[in-house]
């Protein structure tokens, strides 16, 4: 437990202290808000949302934000390849399982932080939450959303030479999971095929917990929810050390 | 008992054998220095021996732990510093250290006192709570060495430790490495392309090139094997200068180049004085004359016949240095 908690520290410090990371990865939540938020709000009527389309895309949106920060955060332990430092935690008598879980603990952290700030913005713009529970049931999903993305992350990185192969993996399968999720549209509208697509993403679950979380309502029955990202994460946590393991320098 | 023993230890990348058969061993409280040039598979020895790289075949153990069998408790018993950088850029000096303690589970009172006392050691305390990545070069390395001793390691490994550092650095360094080994009983193995270091340091040495061990002894012997110094002399009547002391008692060898002799001889110093002298006698004039400490490429050519692949090791330094400026 001390090393999973020495690494989640350092992935913690590391995150607090680079401003510009935290700051830009507002940019595009925000953007898709406002954009997204007011720009369709008054076009696009949801029935049975109180709070209307903006109400309902902001689950899916902190959502993005959760699952680009981990996704990174996972993925940074290329930077630690080459940048040496790697080597300083392989050679250490720890084993990699402990080196894996506490790089996905920390970037999970990081990631749940981001969501908040980003539930915190949507706050300060006019939404409401009045369900407490309910707004840690939506922490729950953030967690194991950035659990089993950054081990997914950790598991791409563990396979990748350098950064250079990070935009097609952000083109061709992070937005990709982004876009099916359901996190900008209501599942039960979609054509046939595209919804067994939906349902295929493990996000979806995601996004559909927070919903019900911060909204009450959602299209998956919670439990559900849980259950398939649950089992989601851990598989990934699998894979991810399973790869992290064979990792070379 | 042996810090290290290597027996027969291969590694190949593909068809190419980048180390090629090494055996050799290393005492407790030895200082025992791998002298080569570029792509000699120094790092490649140290990677298998500190288990980051698995041999292709061979074995080797390092403080009676097997390296492959093993692994936990050969990682235990050393502490490396690294050919390139492997320190944490966006912590401080303090936070890297701090890090380091922890993976080797040192509990908490003893770690603060031991980065306290190292940070001091490398004169770096005072810019502990500093971003690493504000550092000099010089001041990284320190670092690094600082964090290898943490944990008092049994067995040291430096890959190229004063790599990039400057000459006061390095002589400090080297003071205390020396201490290391001698106050703290500490066997350690070092890599380097300097004779000097390796001379100042080891205990013994091993020659290496192309992955095979070509010489492995005290740097005394090894300079003797060569005939002590080198003074180089550049006259415009080498000739006559060259049959003037040709006969000269202590002269181990002399060779007449396109401009210049070379005289392979022990204590040069005594005897330039008597050189001189012979040539005024003679009316012989000496451009110049220098007394060289036998280096590396002295060393290699006696004991390959050639020179050290000059061309394709500065090729290699310089990829090393643009792969390098292309990760920041
Ligand atoms: N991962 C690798 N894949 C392929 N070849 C490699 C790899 N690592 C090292 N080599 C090759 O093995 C040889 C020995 O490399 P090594 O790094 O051990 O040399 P070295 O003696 O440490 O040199 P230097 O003084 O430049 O540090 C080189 O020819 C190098 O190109
Ligand atoms: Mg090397």
């Amino acid at each position: 437990m001390d090393i999973v908690y020495t690494i989640w520290l350092r992935s913690v410090k590391r995150y607090i202290r680079s401003k510009s990371r935290l700051i830009g990865s507002l940019g595009m939540p925000l953007f898709l808000f406002l954009v997204l938020g007011f720009g369709l709000n008054s076009v696009v009527v949801m029935p049975g949302m109180e709070q209307g389309y903006i109400g309902f895309i902001m689950p899916g949106i902190i959502s993005m934000s959760v699952l680009f920060t981990s996704v990174f955060a996972g993925i940074q332990i290329i930077w630690d390849k080459q940048f040496g430092f790697l080597k300083e935690t392989l050679v250490a008598p720890v084993s990699r399982f402990e080196i894996m879980l506490g790089q996905t603990v920390g970037g999970a952290t990081t990631a749940v932080i981001q969501g908040l700030i980003i539930l915190g913005l949507s706050l300060f713009m006019g939404l409401e939450i009045n369900n407490i529970p309910g707004f840690f049931v939506a922490i729950i999903f953030m967690t194991l959303i950035g659990l089993a993305f950054t081990a997914f992350g950790i598991a791409i990185a563990s396979r990748m030479e350098d950064m250079h192969g990070f935009q097609l993996i952000m083109n061709f399968v992070i937005f990709p999971i982004f876009g099916l999720s359901g996190a900008l549209f209501p599942i039960d509208s979609l054509p046939e095929w595209i919804r067994s697509l939906t349902l295929l993403d493990p996000l979806t679950y995601g996004v559909e917990g927070i919903r019900y979380g911060l909204l009450g309502t959602s299209q998956i029955n919670p439990a559900v929810s849980f259950g398939v990202l649950s089992g989601f994460t851990i598989l990934m946590v699998i894979v991810g050390s399973y790869l992290f393991r064979k990792i070379s320098i | 008992m042996y810090a290290i023993e290597v027996e027969n230890l291969v590694r190949k990348f593909g068809d190419f054998t980048a180390v090629d058969n090494l055996s050799f061993s290393i005492k407790k409280g030895e200082v025992f220095g791998l002298l080569g040039p570029n792509g000699a598979g120094k790092t490649t020895t140290m990677s298998m021996l500190s288990t980051m790289l698995p041999p292709s075949s061979g074995k080797a153990s390092v403080n009676g732990f097997d390296i492959l069998k093993d692994q936990d408790n050969v990682r235990k018993s050393i502490g490396i510093v690294f050919q390139d950088q492997s320190l944490d850029e966006e912590l401080t000096a303090y936070e890297n250290m701090d890090f380091h303690g922890r993976l080797y589970r040192i509990p908490k009172s003893t770690r603060q006192k031991k980065i306290t006392e190292l940070l001091k050691l490398v004169e770096l305390y005072d810019k502990k709570d500093n971003l690493v990545k504000t550092y000099s070069g010089g001041m990284r390395r320190r670092l690094e060495i600082a964090r290898g001793l943490m944990h008092e390691p049994q067995v040291l490994f430096l890959d190229e430790p004063t790599l990039g550092l400057d000459p006061q650095t390095r002589n400090h360094l080297w003071d205390y490495i020396d201490k290391l080994n001698k106050e703290k009983g500490i066997s350690i193995i070092l890599t380097t392309h300097y004779m000097d270091e390796a001379d100042k340091l080891c205990h013994r040495i091993a020659i290496i090139d192309k992955g095979k061990i070509i010489a492995l002894d005290t740097s005394e012997n090894l300079k003797n094997d060569i005939g002590g110094d080198v003074i180089t002399i550049i006259s415009p009547e080498r000739d006559d200068l060259y049959s003037a002391i040709r006969s000269m008692p202590d002269i181990k060898n002399i060779e007449l180049h396109d401009s210049s002799i070379t005289i392979g001889i022990q204590n040069a110093e005594k005897h330039v004085a008597h050189i001189v002298n012979i040539a005024s006698a003679n009316n012989i004039e000496i451009k110049s004359l220098s007394i060289n400490k036998p280096t590396l490429e002295d060393v290699f050519l006696h004991f390959t016949g050639r020179t050290i692949r000059e061309e394709e090791a500065n090729s290699k330094d310089k990829m090393r240095m643009i792969r390098k400026a292309g990760r920041r």
